[in-house]
């Protein structure tokens, strides 16, 4: 029997022998990614590392630092840079997000393993890495001994063929596997079949980092020549992507039709299980807040698909509509192209680039009893603020459209050109 | 010395599925004081719940419970008292971080059915067999793999490196 993309990328880094859902394996691990929230004041930190070429320091929960805490951390994360000869690190206004930053230049790359504390690192499975979140104390040990094991988990494949509409996003297709596969933690996803050519590299990050909120520990794509073509232009590493086995086994496998899918929408609390067509939406919801961003779509694509819909709009009268891009590079390219200025006339507030709102970090904190409609990452109740703020997901699109509205609604007039 | 993977104790169940690690450590107590942290265990979700948990008590979760962010849910459950934690299904990542911090945790489907809150529960972890000591019923769960209850007796990852002189 064959092997998987997830199952051949932990043989290679764990000896090269055949490994099999269960089987744990100790691999030695490319990329060591720390964020700024492991540079607590109360960290422990080593008096030794593996190698610090294999490090990479990204700041990008809590900055510019919001509290004097976050500010020590990051001075402390400075330091070690310096003590440790870390030469990857993107300061603040040097980076961005970590998951965007890693993709962007290169970090992660084809067949390799990267590790980072953020639970959304499965991000950089679009580029065929094998990737997930870790514990802070679990990163501590990868920098110290290059190595951890995994547990070798089953996989669920999602089979990808025709063209999405030019109302739907990658967003959109998330939302879709979500109602269709629920939770499947446990588990890694692997994304295959001739649909993922017509995906961008924006629309495949989505769909790996929002893996996490399918409780997934892998979530891969292979690596096609776009993937390649965009990985050579910024890199000089090399690397060998992996292909799944046309005999390897799945627990399960889902027929996904692209050309048929609508707008959808998260309901608050919860993803899986938890979707539906954002026309099926029964109920009227009036909004307070609209964010586009996060490392799952703060990405240039975000950018350009919020302002064209709010161009030559206003945002609703009590809406607050907040756009973080997710990189320094995302919002210097949407201040080039003009995206930016046309949110500002708009009435959205551009941020700089931060996990801020998504995480209930800061710029964008919701209040009690509020509701907030969202194309970032995760809608637990209190994830961005107040418990009793209610959090509804949806792509750039829906969301810029319900900022405009004032109420939650289909985008779809919007690229009726298109359609 | 008593074996760190076989616990018994109190039970107290959070039966519903999915429950995350942000109703466990909201981003309200980062960078807070480790007994800050404690305090802030389940606040919203079971207010005043961290003043009845008594050392040794074990954590009875549904399906996915632990789900979300990396952030070491794990090592609260654990400084508040829990001995244990057993599941229908454990997130992955939850699972992780409880290995490294050394708190005892599995799988066992069909454990909500098994247990009522209050009563006494045994766990082997390292065989996977939970009994019900007030019912005496039992059930066998998942085990623990013998590389993973290394690092549980060795009491977490931090304790490795500090004996590999990291720290």
């Amino acid at each position: 029997m064959g092997m998987t993309m997830a199952e051949k990328i932990l043989s290679r880094h764990s000896g090269g022998g055949r490994v099999r859902p269960g089987d744990i394996v100790v691999c030695e691990v490319d990329k060591i990614v720390q964020i700024d929230l492991t540079f607590a004041a109360s960290a422990p930190m080593p008096n030794r590392i593996a190698d610090p070429h294999k490090i990479v320091v990204i700041l990008d929960h809590a900055v510019p630092a919001p509290t004097i805490a976050d500010a020590e951390g990051q001075s402390i994360a400075r330091q070690f840079v310096k003590r440790f000869g870390v030469e990857k690190f993107y300061d603040v206004g040097r980076g961005g997000i970590c998951h965007q930053v890693i993709l962007e230049n290169g970090i992660a790359l084809p067949g390799q393993i990267l590790t980072c504390t953020d639970s959304h690192t499965c991000a950089s499975g679009a580029f065929n890495c094998v990737a997930r979140g870790m514990g802070p104390l679990e990163m501590l040990q990868i920098m110290c001994t290059g190595k951890t094991w995994y547990q070798v988990a089953p996989t669920v494949r999602f089979e990808l063929r025709g063209k999405k509409p030019a109302n739907v996003f990658g967003k959109d297709v998330f939302l879709y596997l979500a109602a269709v596969a629920g939770s499947v933690e446990g588990h890694n996803i692997e994304f295959g079949g001739p649909g993922v050519a017509e995906l961008t590299l924006d629309d495949r990050a989505t769909l790996a980092t929002m893996g996490a909120e399918l409780s997934a520990d892998f979530a891969t794509f292979p690596a096609d020549q776009r993937v390649v073509e965009h990985l050579r232009s910024v890199t000089d590493e090399n690397f060998e992507g992996v292909e799944s086995d046309p005999d390897a086994t799945y627990s399960a496998s889902y027929e996904i039709d692209l050309s048929a899918l609508r707008p959808y929408v998260a309901r608050p609390d919860f993803i899986p299980g938890n979707t539906l067509p954002v026309a099926e939406l029964a109920e009227e919801v009036p909004i307070n807040q609209a964010f586009v961003g996060s490392c799952a779509n703060g990405k240039l694509e975000d950018l350009r698909i919020a302002a064209q819909v709010v161009r030559g709009r206003k945002v609703a009268p009590g809406v607050r509509f907040i756009v973080t891009p997710a990189s320094q590079r995302v919002l210097k390219e949407a201040v080039h192209r003009g995206y930016v200025e046309t949110l500002l006339e708009a009435g959205a507030v551009v941020t700089n680039s931060t996990c801020g709102a998504c995480y209930g970090g800061h710029m964008g904190i919701v209040g009690p009893k509020e509701v907030c409609i969202t194309s970032s990452t995760r809608n637990f109740k209190g994830r961005m603020g107040s418990p009793s703020a209610r959090i509804y997901m949806a792509s750039s699109a829906t969301v810029a459209a319900s900022a405009i509205a004032g109420r939650i609604c289909d985008p779809t007039s919007f690229f009726e050109d298109n359609l | 010395m008593s074996d760190p993977l076989v616990v018994r104790g109190r039970a107290w169940l959070f039966a519903e599925d999915n429950l995350n690690t942000d109703l466990m450590m909201p981003q309200t107590v980062f960078g807070k004081s480790l007994e800050e942290q404690v305090r802030a265990v389940f606040a919203t979700y079971r207010p005043g719940w961290v003043d009845q948990v008594r050392e040794g008590d074990i954590l009875v979760g549904g399906r996915n419970f632990g789900t979300g962010s990396s952030r070491p849910a794990s090592l609260l459950l654990k400084r508040l008292g829990i001995a244990a934690v057993v599941a229908e299904t454990l997130n992955g990542l939850f699972y992780r971080n409880s290995v490294n911090y050394a708190l005892p945790a599995l799988e066992c489907p069909g454990i909500r059915d098994l247990v009522a809150e209050g009563e006494v529960l045994r766990l082997e972890v390292a065989t996977g067999v939970v009994e019900n000591v007030t019912r005496d019923e039992r059930r066998t769960g998942t085990k623990m793999p013998e590389f993973l209850q290394a690092i549980v007796r060795s009491g977490g990852i931090m304790e490795r490196l500090r004996a590999e002189g990291y720290f």
